[in-house]
This record gives C-alpha cells, sequence and structure tokens, in this order.
C-alpha cells in the first residue's frame, strides 16, 4: 500500500512535470482592481486566445520588496511585473530585472517606427522598463464646498482662506513637497533645482506646514476618493483613474485639478532569473504594441505611453464616454514628471525627515 | 538505590530485566514519543518564527555589499590613512570594480548600502559604473573626478572605507537617531530627521495606556461574567468574543465609519446637542482614534484572562470576609483583587506585547500623531527596502519587549502568570 502510494505520487509528479513542460502559464503580477481588469480586457485575453498562453494573474500591492526576497532566495516565480519607474530603476540598479532592448525586442509602430521613438519621450528613463500607461496624480475637490469658487492652481489647495476644509494628502515625501514648492511660486520647471539646495528644503517644509493641521495623511489609494465622499476632505491626492472613477462611475461632485499634477509611468519590468524569460518577452511586445495600449484605454483612464496609441484612444467600452478629455496626458502642460534619480539619492533622507516634521 | 528496602539486591521487573532498566527504557519510549508530538510545532516554530528572526537579526549588522562587490578597492583602501584623496592605485582598483560590476550589473547594491549613510552616493556609484565601461587607460584619478565631483570629496572615501568592514553597527546608529558625521565620529542625528527614539517611547506609552484602559474597561465586564447566571454570561460571552471572531480590518474600518467627523458618533453628538454641527469632534486619523481602536480590538485578550481567573475564585471567600465584618469595598479590595492578579498580569501582558506591535490599525486610523514604531518598521521592510534598518529596528524592539518580560518575571513572577 505504501509503496502503490510512492509510485503513484510520482507518477503523477512526473505527469505534472511533462505537462508544465508542453503549456508554459505565465504569472504576470499587477496592481488588481480596475486596472488588471484593464489590462485582462486588452491584453490577457487577447493573447491567450491566439497563442494559448495562459496568463496567471496575480495582485500585489507595489514595492519590490517581493521581488527582492524571491532574487534573494534564488527562487523567481514571477514572470513578470507590473510596476511603476521608480521601482524599475530601482530594481534595474539592484541587477533584479532584465534589461530590454527596446528596438529588437519590442513591436515597431505600425508606420514602422522604432519602438525606441514611438515611446514617449522621457518614458525610457530605465533599460529594464517597457512604459505602459501614463497617469497622474493629482488633486480632486469637492465641485459642492465653496458655493460657486472653484480652486484653480495649487496655491489654493495651500490657501486655507479661500478654500477652507480638510487635505487629504499621501503620507510620502514626495509628490507633497514638490506641491509645496509650486504652491510657494517655484515654477515648475525649476522644483528641482530649488529642491536640491538645503534653503529649498526647508522652504518646501514650512510651506507644507501651513497647511499641516488641516491634512488627513492617506496611505491607501482607495481612501482619498472615500474620505472626499464622506465629506471628511474637500480637497484629495489621488491617482487619476480612481478620480475617473469615482467622477464618471458612482457620479460623485468631485472636479479634477489638473494644475501641478504629477506625471508618472507605468509599465512591465522582466525579472531577471525568471523561469520563462523567452516566452514572457513575447507576451510583453504583444502587451505593448499600439493597438493594445490603445485598447487598454477603453476601459481605464490612463494615457497610452505611445505616441501611435494617442490617435486610436475612442471611447469607454462600457460608459460610452470619450476619453480624450480624461487622459492625464492632455494636461500634460500643467504638470511635471518627478525626478527620480533625484528621489533615488535624496528619497531616504527625505522621508526620514519627512517623518520627523510629522511627529513635531 | 531508590529504595533502600531492596538493601543491594536488584528488582526484576515481570520479564526478568532489572526494574530500573525496564523502567528506563519505557521512560525514553515516553520522551521519544513526547519529542514527536511537539515536533510539528517544533518545526513550525522554527521555520516562521526563529529562522526569520535570526536572518533579519543577521541583516542588521551585515555589510557585505562592498567588501563582495568591489574587493579590489576595498583591499587598496586597506592601508588608507584616512587623512586626504587615496593615491592612484585606489582609483585604479576602483575602476575596476566599476567596470565588473556593471558588466554583472550588482553595483547598484553598493549604491543602495552606500546612500543610507550619505544622501547622493547612489547616483555617484551608478552613474560611475555606467561611465566606467568606456575608460581604457590610465591615469584613472582625473577619470574619476570627472565621472562625479564627489569623488574628490574626502567623506565619500570615508565612507566607502567604513563599509569594507563585513559587518557594520550602521543600521543600529540609524534606529536610535545617531549617525556618523564627516570624520567618522558618531553624533546625534540633526533634530529634524530623529523620529526612531520619539516613537519607541510613543509605542511604548501608548501600550501602557491601552492596557491600562483594557484592565479599567475588562474587569467589570469579566466580573459579570463570572459571576452571573450561566444562562446571561454565556450571551455576555458572546458580545466579548463576536468582535474577536471578526476580521481586524474589518473592525478597523468600522471603527473609522463610526469615528469620522461626519461618523456615527459625532452625528449623534450634534442630534443630542453636545455639540454644535460646525465643531465636530476629530475622533479619528489622531492618537485618540489609535487609542479607541486598539483598545476595543486587544479588549478580549484582557478579558478571557480574567475572566478564567474569576471563574476559579470561590463565592464563599467573599461571603466569608463579608461575615467576618469588612464592609463590601474592604472585602472587594482585600480579598478578591488579590486573587485576580495573576489574571491581571497575564492579560497586561498580553495586550502589551500584541500593542507593541500593531501596524495596520495605527496605519489606517492613526494619522500623523498615532503611528508606531512598527509602522515605520514596515515601511523600511516594504518601501524603502532597507532590509537591515528594518531588522535593527525590530531587534531592538524584540530586545526591549524581553526586557520587559523580565522585569516583569522578576517583579511580579511568570508562574503567576495564569492564561486559563
Amino acid at each position: 500500500m505504501k509503496k502503490m502510494l510512492k509510485y503513484s505520487t510520482f507518477a503523477i509528479s512526473m505527469l505534472g512535470m511533462v505537462s508544465a513542460a508542453q503549456a508554459v502559464d505565465l504569472n504576470v503580477v499587477s496592481w488588481g482592481g480596475a486596472y488588471t481588469a484593464s489590462q485582462m480586457n486588452a491584453y490577457y485575453k487577447p493573447y491567450t486566445k491566439k497563442t494559448g498562453v495562459k496568463i496567471n494573474s496575480i495582485d500585489y500591492s507595489g514595492g519590490l520588496a517581493e521581488m527582492r526576497a524571491q532574487s534573494e532566495a534564488k527562487n523567481v516565480t514571477w514572470d513578470l511585473v507590473d510596476v511603476v519607474l521608480a521601482d524599475a530603476i530601482k530594481g534595474c540598479d539592484e541587477g533584479m530585472f532584465r534589461p530590454i532592448d527596446m528596438d529588437k525586442e519590442m513591436a515597431a509602430a505600425p508606420d514602422g517606427t522604432p519602438a525606441s521613438k514611438d515611446f514617449l519621450k522621457g518614458t525610457l528613463l530605465s533599460e529594464c522598463f517597457v512604459p505602459q500607461i501614463i497617469y497622474s496624480t493629482a488633486f480632486a475637490y469637492r465641485a459642492d464646498a465653496w458655493g460657486g469658487k472653484k480652486p484653480t492652481k495649487m496655491a489654493d489647495v495651500f490657501d486655507l482662506k479661500n478654500f477652507p476644509g480638510k487635505r487629504a494628502l499621501q503620507k510620502k515625501a514626495i509628490n507633497n513637497l514638490e506641491w509645496a514648492l509650486i504652491a510657494d511660486g517655484v515654477p515648475l520647471s525649476k522644483v528641482y533645482d530649488v529642491l536640491d539646495t538645503d534653503v529649498g528644503k526647508d522652504r518646501a517644509f514650512k510651506k507644507l506646514a501651513t497647511i499641516k493641521k488641516d491634512v488627513i495623511w492617506w496611505t491607501e489609494g482607495a481612501i482619498p476618493p472615500q474620505l472626499l465622499a464622506d465629506e471628511e476632505a474637500v480637497f484629495g491626492t489621488g491617482y487619476n483613474g480612481r478620480w475617473f472613477s469615482a467622477i464618471n462611475e458612482e457620479k460623485q461632485p468631485f472636479a479634477m485639478l489638473w494644475d501641478g499634477q504629477v506625471l508618472d509611468i507605468d509599465g512591465w519590468a522582466v525579472p531577471a532569473k525568471g523561469k520563462n524569460v523567452a516566452e514572457v518577452m513575447k507576451f510583453v511586445k504583444f502587451a505593448t504594441d499600439t493597438q493594445r495600449l490603445a485598447d487598454q484605454a477603453k476601459y481605464i483612464s490612463y494615457g497610452p505611453a505611445r505616441l501611435s496609441s494617442g490617435p486610436m484612444v475612442s471611447k469607454h467600452a462600457t460608459l460610452g464616454i470619450d476619453m480624450g478629455p480624461h487622459m492625464p496626458t492632455k494636461y500634460a502642460d500643467q504638470g511635471f514628471m518627478t525626478d527620480f534619480a533625484w528621489w533615488a539619492d535624496n528619497g531616504d533622507e527625505m522621508n526620514e525627515r519627512f517623518a520627523a516634521w510629522l511627529l513635531q | 538505590m531508590a529504595n533502600g528496602n531492596t538493601q543491594g539486591e536488584v528488582v526484576l521487573a515481570a520479564d526478568g530485566t532489572p526494574l530500573k532498566e525496564s523502567l528506563n527504557k519505557a521512560m525514553r519510549k515516553n520522551r521519544i514519543r513526547a519529542l514527536l508530538l511537539v515536533a510539528p510545532l517544533f518545526i513550525f516554530i522554527l521555520f516562521s518564527f526563529l529562522i526569520p528572526i535570526f536572518d533579519m537579526t543577521f541583516r542588521s549588522v551585515d555589510n557585505w555589499q562592498v567588501g563582495t562587490l568591489m574587493p579590489n578597492t576595498s583591499l587598496a583602501l586597506k592601508d588608507w590613512d584616512g587623512k586626504a584623496i587615496p593615491e592612484e592605485a585606489v582609483f585604479e582598483a576602483l575602476i575596476a570594480d566599476l567596470k565588473a560590476g556593471a558588466i554583472t550589473r550588482e553595483i547598484g547594491k553598493v549604491g543602495t548600502r552606500l546612500n543610507y549613510e550619505k544622501s547622493g552616493m547612489r547616483s555617484m556609484i551608478t552613474s560611475s559604473a555606467r561611465k566606467s565601461k568606456k575608460v581604457k587607460e590610465g591615469p584613472y584619478k582625473p577619470i574619476v573626478f570627472k565621472m562625479h565631483k564627489k569623488w574628490k570629496d574626502l567623506e565619500t572615501w570615508t565612507v566607502i572605507k567604513r563599509n569594507t568592514s563585513a559587518y557594520t553597527i550602521g543600521y543600529y546608529l540609524n534606529a536610535v537617531d545617531l549617525k556618523f558625521d564627516k570624520s567618522g565620529e558618531i553624533v546625534r542625528q540633526p533634530e529634524n530627521r530623529q523620529i526612531y527614539g520619539k516613537l519607541f517611547l510613543r509605542t511604548f506609552a501608548i501600550s501602557m495606556a491601552i492596557t491600562i484602559i483594557c484592565i479599567i474597561l475588562a474587569y467589570p465586564i469579566s466580573y459579570l461574567l463570572a459571576t452571573m447566571p450561566l444562562r446571561y454570561s454565556n450571551l455576555l460571552m458572546i458580545f466579548v468574543l463576536l468582535p474577536f471572531w471578526t476580521s481586524l480590518l474589518v473592525r478597523t474600518t468600522a471603527w473609522i465609519a463610526m469615528l469620522q467627523s461626519q461618523g456615527v458618533l459625532n452625528d449623534l453628538f450634534v442630534f443630542f446637542g453636545f455639540i454644535d454641527d460646525a465643531n465636530r469632534l476629530q475622533l479619528i486619523y489622531n492618537l485618540t482614534g489609535t487609542i479607541i481602536a486598539m483598545t476595543h480590538i486587544l479588549l478580549p485578550f484582557m478579558v478571557l484572562p480574567l475572566y478564567s481567573v474569576m471563574k476559579t475564585i470561590p463565592p464563599t471567600y467573599m461571603r466569608a470576609a463579608l461575615s467576618l465584618g469588612a464592609n463590601p469595598f474592604v472585602a472587594f479590595v482585600r480579598v478578591y483583587m488579590p486573587q485576580t492578579l495573576s489574571g491581571i498580569g497575564a492579560g497586561s501582558i498580553l495586550v502589551f506585547i500584541l500593542s507593541i506591535g500593531y501596524y495596520i490599525t495605527p496605519a489606517l486610523v492613526g494619522g500623523t500623531g498615532g503611528t508606531l514604531i512598527s509602522n515605520q518598521i514596515a515601511y523600511h521592510m516594504q518601501s524603502s527596502l532597507n532590509w537591515g534598518l528594518a531588522g535593527a529596528l525590530g531587534a531592538l524592539l524584540l530586545g526591549s519587549v524581553l526586557a520587559l518580560y523580565t522585569l516583569y518575571n522578576k517583579i511580579v513572577g511568570i508562574d503567576n502568570m495564569k492564561l486559563g
């Protein structure tokens, strides 16, 4: 009996190995929620239909902790990770992710423009990163909060007299310091020059201190729309996709303040020691081609990272509204991009200082 | 010798072997059986608890990066006196290391490590490594100076030299708000970067407050539970246990709905006219929120040990005290309470240690005033990826819990603790 059990277990595990060798399943890790749903509709399902390769969608909450643990244990089970640019740069520096030759390994635009030229300028900031979408972190406000008055610029967020009420800000140094400087009159293009000086850092913290007692600090992206909906806060920062669904799907009385929006890029990174690198590269090539990126914008209000996808963005798949005006890329001139190199160098120090400032 | 009556005669068991031997055999068997029974638990604890703790504690002193990934530079810096910028030989070694590191793509780890000690060193290392690919021949010193201006700083070299050793106390210094200054002396962090000391103190203060509130709240409930007729006490017990069985996250979120300024509690206050609509109380996203939510969550850990101790106290003791002339208050304080001390002790230890490690609840309802040291540990584990610092903070937390436990043992005695 025991022997039989042993042999049958062995046989079954062999069978398992054989079947695993035949059809590769890809473990693709992304943010979950509406975002992963848009990826499923735009890339996963069409790819499985086309090639038969099954995609196991795994949710995570960002960060490189799990990725680093896997590569340190030399057992990388993730084949592909959806990361923000900052994490791609960090992971690339530490050798967690595989460098990618854009022109050789990624699809060209329909008109033949090579990938490295077709991705939006300034999005290819890490050699391990294939951009997918442009999203933004922006302020939204309750449109009914101050009668007819509407905030139009970043300085209004810091104006407690004309726009009283609580502000929901993310509990992080990044973005908040930049916004403080912009509200204090620093032009968008000079923000990081100012922030790089000690005087500039003090100035940012000083400006932030003017609204400190009226800030509710959030840590989970789902919180700020909730705070505004509950009338706990009048301003909130958050990802524009979340604001879009709160405004258009849940019909909340919010409006966007695009001024000072922080544009950020989200995309794919391939773990360097993954088990199915060749297979996964085929998938990434498919998932980031012009059509697929344009398709994704039907399901979520994030801008496609390819120039050639831009004109193909059409209407929302279920709501039927024109997605053009809801793309953060439309208001790019009112926003700026985070200087990731600066934050990579100064992030540790700034976050400590920010935490100390919160304690004061 | 166990039995004096045998007077040297060996007592035999039924099968003819000496009784002692046979007894030993049976005992050994029992011991092995007992060991086997606890083995699953032991192995589980070993892998899920002890090894991770050792691993994280080791990380808090481990400093392999520079020595392993920049072996040539480390060697060349061995005899450097630290008084002036090093000689050409060091720069040659540096270029060799940067080149190798750029190919293996591991040099970023050195940058990350050094950046913990001095902001800006991450980009200095990674950008220099990128540029090093093109370097062909020396003299290397001017080439390196051109790569990044920080290479001209003496401090850069002091930091690198300090981190060539395989172990460091740097993470522990960071964890108690100290740092190395330019010349390598240990000094306090500037005022605007001191956080961990304050957070440790706050964590202990909040945990203490929660423990005391739990005692005050749990004592009467447990008394009721222990003295009421079974019918009612069972119902009451369910009320105590129901939240205990509910997910932590659900309870925390429920508190948000209750306490927020447009929430249930404030609405009631306004409705009954305790406060006016414009001055709603801020009960959440601050210290108050953390204390309320955590007290509620941890209350069962106080009620259950108290209840189980009170259940064993015979009511006759109180009656005896009363009939001997004590008034009810004196009887309660001098006869009843001392008997519940072991329950209070057990509950306090449970609540205090649990609240020291709490992090989800403070993260959600704590705002800025109510976050604890564990939130910083989680931040360094998940976001900043500074696992060395997370390890150091965790080790300090563990150390202080063990110290408090020992203190408790000295004062109260752990044998007097009753969990049920």
